[in-house]
């Protein structure tokens, strides 16, 4: 346990001596929030449509993509560990192999926390309109989701050749998975082929959970998500234990 | 106290794929030697240290080390051996000191680290990012992580490659000094000037398989027992007393260097004792003493670079 802790707050300290990435990780999203929060904002008045979208679906936007960014970071730092041996070199240590794993995932759910409590406190004095969310629930449900994507990540850096591939194949998965999740056009305004891929997939299931838990929702009228979520976390994480490759 | 072998291997076999890295490999490591593993790259040294250290998994053959397995028992034996890989790297920006400070608490006990920096002549480096440090501060930091927990056995994987000579010096001092503290090391090298400089015993391997074990003294005795002196004199008759002498051949070259060559270990004795006696001017004398270099390419018909 005391080697996870070192391992975690060393990485920590590694993540934010290299400023592209801290800029990348934390900055951006809050910047993004903020400016594109504002444009919308002054035209909210002459359409009720987009005032729904400026309350819930584009913060949570903004959450999916500071998730989707960290799982992408942490398939890159994987990636970018095992090609230069250094995954090899803690392995011969009596860290254990999944400890060595778990910092990565605390590294990223940390920068992730940080993040949103800075969109939290950005979108209190900047934001457009006033928004009134049950902020514990919500959190909890933005964990389960970045827990479960982060097995995904996993699984994507079991398999990657390279770290050159890492980055742009983690992005190149989780992004289209986004755009047909409905949280940009509703699930049942999508032809039936795509509507069938997007049950299949797990950010659809993420964006269900934290758009109703935004707008109030009760945890039991999303077991559904919840169970989809955890299923994707546990066959990910079982496939890749099997197939990880430390070099 | 015991003598059994700190390191005993037996009939080691792994294979990736169809390729067949290691062959039926047994040896044995004594207690307090530095024991080297000596061949070309893909030869199968790495592979056979990993199963060693217990970061691969053999496909037959059985190891102990210091009386456990290195698999089975791999927790119980991290903490009593220290490991250097081969071209291994840490996080970028990581600092000398944190790298040294986060191994410290990985292990149940270790050495003060300001100390193990200060002997590995890296304390003025301690806030330096692991990538700013040179081919040879990178070597000793590594050296410093496998020292840390103050281990009964210390395994080196080619820790010279790619050092200047100046920098391969240190290190070398460096490794006889662990060893003057009592340990026992494992390395492997296919510098044949290192395991002839730094080695107790070293065990030859080429293609998978151990072609011989022994001192690299006692090896060259086995398998290169001939001298040569290679002398040049305006002298007419040195050619005819030299050929005199018992057990020799010798050879003029196109330019008058006479080669007089002969297995016998008072061969320069021989050739001195001639020389004076017959009152031979002579201007040039070398004599050429065979290394491990030429034991390898007896024993495996090729050079340790092909």
């Amino acid at each position: 346990m005391r080697g996870l802790w070192n391992l975690t707050w060393l990485e920590v300290k590694i993540f934010v001596r290299e400023p592209l990435g801290f800029i990348g990780t934390v900055l951006i999203p809050v910047v993004l929030f903020v400016a594109l929060g504002r444009s919308l904002g002054e035209r909210v008045e002459s359409s009720s449509r987009l005032q729904g979208f400026v309350e819930s679906d584009f913060p949570i936007f903004v959450v999916m993509l500071t998730a989707i960014n960290a799982v992408v970071s942490l398939v890159a730092v994987i990636a970018i560990y095992r090609e230069g041996g250094i995954l090899k070199r803690l392995r011969a240590t009596p860290l254990r192999p999944h400890t060595i794993l778990t910092a990565h995932v605390l590294v990223k759910l940390i920068f992730t926390t940080m993040t949103l409590i800075l969109l939290a406190l950005a979108g209190r004095r900047f934001y457009p309109v006033a928004l009134e969310v049950p902020w514990v629930s919500f959190g909890l449900a933005l964990l389960l989701t970045t827990i479960s994507i982060s097995s995904i990540g996993f699984l994507i850096a079991s398999v990657v050749p390279t770290a050159r591939f890492a980055q742009p194949l983690g992005s190149l998965l989780l992004f289209p998975m986004l755009g047909i999740s409905g949280l940009f056009v509703p699930l049942e305004a999508m032809p039936a082929a795509v509507q069938g891929v997007a049950h299949a997939l797990p950010l659809t299931y993420a964006v269900s959970l934290l758009r109703g838990i935004w707008l109030g929702d009760s945890w039991m009228a999303h077991g559904w998500d919840v169970l989809g979520l955890a299923v994707v976390f546990g066959l990910c994480t079982a496939l890749s234990s099997r197939v990880f490759r430390w070099e | 106290m015991s003598t059994a072998p700190v390191i005993q291997v037996t009939g080691l076999r792994k294979r990736y794929g169809s390729i067949v890295a290691v062959d039926d490999v047994s040896f044995d490591v004594q207690d307090g030697e530095i024991f080297g593993l000596i061949g070309p790259n893909g030869a199968g040294k790495t592979t056979t240290m990993e199963c060693v250290e217990g970061v691969r998994q053999p496909d037959a053959g059985r190891i102990t080390v210091l009386g456990l397995d290195p698999i089975r028992d791999v927790y119980a034996l991290q903490h009593r051996v220290g490991v250097q890989l081969q071209e291994a790297h840490l996080q970028k920006r990581i600092k000398v000191s944190e790298a040294i400070a986060l191994w410290a608490s990985l292990y149940r006990t270790s050495v003060d680290p300001r100390l193990l920096l200060e002997q590995l002549g890296l304390e003025d480096k301690r806030n330096a990012w692991f990538m700013t440090l040179s081919g040879g501060q990178k070597q000793r930091l590594f050296i410093a992580l496998a020292l840390i927990n103050d281990p009964e056995v210390v395994f080196l994987d080619e820790l010279t490659t790619g050092l200047d000579p100046q920098a391969r010096r240190a290190i070398w001092d460096l490794v006889r000094g662990i060893r003057a503290r009592g340990k026992t090391i494992f390395l492997t090298t296919h510098l044949m000037e290192e395991a002839e400089r730094l080695c107790d015993r070293v065990a030859i391997i080429d293609h998978g398989r151990i072609v011989d074990i022994h001192s690299p003294a006692g090896l060259i005795r086995r398998h290169c027992p001939q001298r040569s002196v290679l002398l040049t004199t305006d002298d007419e008759s040195a050619e005819a007393r030299l050929r005199a002498l018992e057990n020799v051949a010798v050879t003029r070259a196109d330019d008058g260097v006479l080669t007089v060559q002969g297995n016998a270990a008072d061969l320069m004795t021989g050739v001195i004792q001639c020389l004076a006696d017959h009152r031979i001017r002579v201007t040039d004398f070398q004599t050429v003493v065979p290394t491990l270099e030429d034991v390898f390419l007896k024993v495996t018909g090729h050079t340790i670079r092909e």
